[in-house]
């Protein structure tokens, strides 16, 4: 057999193929982040296409700015203050000691991340407020009339913590995980009791997770739309993201220059946060030799039940507790009616799936558009994360920067942008995005890419890649070698990707909040809506489905938990 | 007519030379083995010629095809070789038949061919009966089947097996070599062997390529290898070797040569060139027996004596090497019933050498 000329080749037809498939890759990523990040820049600078300082100078020069900033400032560090002690302390407890329903215990505290946050700003607002059916039943309401005591920026900062805990957790149980017990061991061996290898080994190896998480939780913390809009709005507490709001929302898309530089003013602190903690990182070598055998669990001994009763309490009194007075008011009669066996009724569940149109359209909205963005993202995440893993590149080093800005930076600041870019008809085809589900969409593709994107890379980081070259070398192209082994190899991870992206814009308000018009409504900005006018008892209802819904599809995935790395799925430990 | 080419190939890692000047020609249905310890480059090799990194300089040419030049790079698509890795690389999520059958698929063939071709290469390896199974119900050296009927399906002109054995059990090891052998016999495939056990490589190989710090030492048939190494390392990576210093006196030009051994005369063998003056030998444990009355022999003291079963493998240090010399250590084996013990004299015969070309 010999293999002439025409049948070898040079490899033409497989350079074309590969090189197309990373154009189009590159393509999407410039369009879901690139693209509409610049044209927010541009629209700061140059509203309208002149170059003008203007919007500049009325928002800087408006002190509501320097207010809002001040605002977003003081609860997103007292909210990442909180966070990372309740998450870091549950961290070490769970992730080193013996305390027994460790699963259960993470399911329930990691919940608040995906049950998002307007949902946990409700239930808290409901249990502590005068019409709290759970008080009432209690005996302990407060008097009619009286202020709940959450409208404040205390309980923004509260509720900031126990909503973005569960970050600073996974961060810092994932490091912990990956600490070698000889670390440990070694450190009881050289004489330390258990305090001192926890505060001179432990803890200074976990600076990195520990660090990141923080990170994140204050890029979430300030980013938050949802506990400030619940909390914030009805005080007049405004910080940045709901002032972006308001501005927005009362005044239309004349103050476009203004909420982009309000904007880039959020985007910006946001990444100072990040680059600190980049610079904090790079001063010391946190590098640990090499992962053999995982810590052995500190026994507890007669402090076991002690710490299984604190941390139980814990979850009671943060996580379950808000959400029975929430289940409760959803089956109040009617807003200031006192709940009773005889009263309770299902008719506020009846009027949000059957009765309300809003709310029937954004079933269908929310649930169309989770549905698409999760298989969506999956599916471009595989061929994406391929690119990054085994080819890599400098250029593919600032494609993945790109795709992971939107979700870096917060939710208003990718909402403006889109607005930005879809105000006017596309070009070519002649339709406007704007004011169509379709630009919603846009918002979480753009937002959530990162989501999808990370349990695929890591899957492909525990792929063997003798894998793909066996099939190579039997003549598959890229393509084929894609869809026939390395898609089938990476689904688990795709599948537990599409999951997280499915629960969070399902869930989703800040994106949505800016970006809805009538007919393209979302359940976010629904239960928005039934809260500002007052509708409790519906707002409950609505809740109370996201609720039972996420739980279903949160417990259904332990089912395939064991076919995906440790750490993809955050609620299983 | 050589089937692979390999011309002055170079290939660096940063500052790392993975290979430095690598050439090599092996003939059509020919059995090479590239040996070397991990490390020395053989691995970076085998990619090189599969294909999948690029190299830095010099050419590979597989058949009458140039497949890696300064100015070209097939990709491995297109290169139309086989390769068994070391961790068989099978898809977990296929059958054995599905396995087997990927390549066929790729390259468009239809039943009722594909299925008779699959059936035909599980029959070659003696997996008949397992087309159905998943690869993670399989034993290790079931897997190793699979994966060289995978690679062999598609009759690919060139085989490149990446330390195939090297997960196997010892005890499957050579059943699994004798396998390759019988293989290689019948389908007269080229193949091109990787591996860091020289005694699978000497089992196999028509001709064995030596490899260290990214060259090739010397690419020869084993028993040259042993009997004729190109050097010091190689002679000392092959059957262990003893390096000793002799002096060259007498070049009769009939293949041997007189040495000073140590003050003691020697006929050993040399290249045909070899030109009288300081040079260095290598001794094989069988060169040496301990000496009877009447023969010139070197006085020594045993070092240690270890149990082979069958004989002892004696160490023994030399009473009075040259002036200046470092100690040298001489092993040989002597048939039980032995007295020889730690610390007893003895003397030792050299019965034959080999001068290394300098």
């Amino acid at each position: 057999m010999t293999a002439g000329t025409d049948t070898i080749g040079q490899g033409l037809k497989e350079r074309i193929e590969e090189n197309a498939l990373l154009a189009v890759l590159l393509l999407v990523v410039a369009v879901l982040s690139v693209v509409p990040l610049a044209r927010l820049i541009a629209e700061a600078f140059a509203p309208g296409g002149q170059w003008s300082l203007a919007a500049f100078g009325s928002v800087l020069g408006n002190a509501a700015t320097w207010t809002a900033t001040r605002n977003s400032l003081v609860v997103a560090l007292g909210g990442t203050v909180l966070a990372a002690l309740l998450g870091s302390a549950v961290a070490l407890i769970v992730a080193l000691t013996d305390i027994r329903a460790r699963n259960a215990f993470v399911f329930l505290f990691v919940m608040p991340l995906m049950i998002a946050p307007q949902v946990v700003a409700l239930a808290w607002l409901t249990m502590f407020g005068p019409a709290s059916a759970l008080l009432h039943l209690l005996g302990i309401a407060p008097p009619p009339g009286s202020r709940n005591p959450l409208y404040s920026a205390g309980g923004i900062v509260l509720l900031l913590g126990v909503q973005y805990a569960p970050l600073v957790f996974l961060a810092l149980r994932a490091g912990l995980r990956a600490l070698p017990g000889e670390l440990i061991e070694a450190g009881f061996a050289g004489g330390g009791g258990r305090w001192r290898v926890l505060w001179r080994i432990v803890l200074p190896l976990m600076t990195p997770p520990l660090v990141a998480g923080v990170a994140l939780a204050f890029v979430s913390c300030l980013g938050n739309f949802g506990i400030p809009a619940f909390l914030g709005i009805p005080s007049g507490y405004l910080v940045l993201p709901t002032l972006i709001y308001q501005r927005l929302a009362g005044l239309g898309t004349s103050v476009l220059a203004e909420v982009s530089v309000l904007s880039i003013l959020v985007g910006v602190i946001a990444i100072v946060g990040i680059r600190l903690q980049d610079m904090m990182l790079r001063r010391r070598d946190f590098r640990v030799v090499s992962v053999s055998n995982l810590a052995t669990p500190f026994e507890l001994g007669r402090w076991r039940l002690p710490v299984e009763i604190a941390l139980w309490s814990l979850v009671v009194f943060l996580i379950l507790l808000p959400m029975v007075a929430l289940a409760l008011t959803s089956l109040v009669p009617a807003v200031g009616v006192k709940l009773s066996a005889a009263n309770a009724t299902l008719e506020n569940f009846r009027f949000v799936l059957f009765d309300h149109d809003a709310a029937r359209r954004a079933f269908r909205n929310s649930l169309g558009l989770s549905v698409l963005a999760a298989i969506a993202i999956a599916l471009f995440a595989v061929p994406l994360a391929y690119f990054l893993v085994w080819r890599r590149s400098r250029l593919l080093r600032f494609v993945a920067f790109f795709a992971e800005l939107p979700y870096a930076i917060p939710g208003v600041v990718v909402a403006i942008a889109a607005i930005l870019l879809f105000l006017k008809p596309l070009p070519l085809v002649g339709f406007t995005l704007y004011n169509t589900v379709w630009i919603i969409l846009f918002g979480y593709l753009a937002r959530f890419l990162v989501l999808g994107l990370r349990p695929v890379v890591s899957g492909f980081h525990q792929l063997d890649r003798t894998l793909e070259e066996a099939a190579q070398i039997t003549g598959a192209r890229l393509l084929r070698r894609l869809r026939t082994v390395i898609l089938p190899l990476v689904a688990p991870a795709a599948a537990a990707g599409a999951l997280l992206i499915f629960l969070t814009a399902f869930n989703e308000l800040t994106i949505s909040a800016l970006l809805w018009s009538s007919g393209a409504e979302t359940l976010g900005v629904v239960l928005f809506s039934f809260q500002q006018g007052g509708d409790a008892t519906y707002a409950a209802a609505l809740a109370m489905l996201t609720i039972v819904l996420s739980l279903a599809l949160m417990l259904s995935t332990l089912l395939f938990a064991g076919r995906v790395s440790r750490g993809v799925i955050p609620w299983r430990d | 007519m050589a089937r692979l080419t390999v011309e002055h190939l170079v290939k660096s890692f940063g500052s790392f030379r993975a290979l430095d000047d690598v050439s090599l020609a092996v003939g059509d249905g020919e059995f090479v083995a590239i040996l070397g310890a991990s490390g020395c480059g053989k691995t970076t090799l085998l990619r090189q010629i599969a294909g999948f990194d690029r190299a830095d300089g010099g050419r590979i040419v597989i058949g009458e095809t140039p497949v890696s030049a300064p100015d070209r790079h097939v990709p491995p698509e297109r290169r139309r070789i086989g390769i068994v890795f070391q961790s068989y690389a099978l898809w977990p999520h296929m059958t054995v038949a599905e396995n087997v059958g990927y390549g066929l698929d790729t390259a468009g063939v239809r039943e009722p061919e594909r299925s008779r071709r699959i059936a035909d290469a599980l029959a070659l390896v003696r997996l008949d009966g397992f087309a159905d199974r998943r690869p993670a119900l399989l034993s290790g050296g079931q897997r190793q089947r699979v994966a060289l009927a995978r690679c062999l399906v598609t009759e690919p002109s060139l085989v490149l097996l990446d330390e195939p054995l090297a997960n196997l059990d010892v005890h499957l090891r050579a059943g699994m070599e004798d396998q390759f052998a019988q293989f290689h016999a019948r389908t007269r495939t080229t193949m091109v062997y990787i591996t860091h056990d020289q005694a699978e490589a000497m089992a196999l190989a028509d001709r064995i390529a030596v490899m260290d710090k990214g060259r090739v030492l010397q690419f020869a048939a084993p028993s040259t290898l042993y009997r004729k190494p190109a050097d010091a390392t190689v002679a000392r990576f092959i059957g262990e070797g003893i390096i000793v210093p002799v002096g060259v006196r007498a070049v009769p030009g009939d293949g041997h040569c007189t040495v000073d051994l140590f003050g003691m005369p020697v006929r050993m063998r040399c290249a045909p060139g070899q030109r009288a003056g300081d040079a260095s030998a290598v001794l094989r444990s069988g060169d040496l027996v301990p000496a009877s009355a009447s023969d010139p022999a070197l006085a020594a003291s045993v070092v240690r004596t270890i149990y082979k079963g069958g004989h002892f493998r004696i160490e023994a240090r030399l009473a009075s090497p040259a002036p200046g010399a470092h100690d040298v250590v001489l092993h040989l084996d002597v048939p039980e019933p032995s007295s020889l013990a730690a610390g007893a004299p003895m003397t030792i015969a050299v019965r034959d050498g080999w001068v290394l070309p300098a």
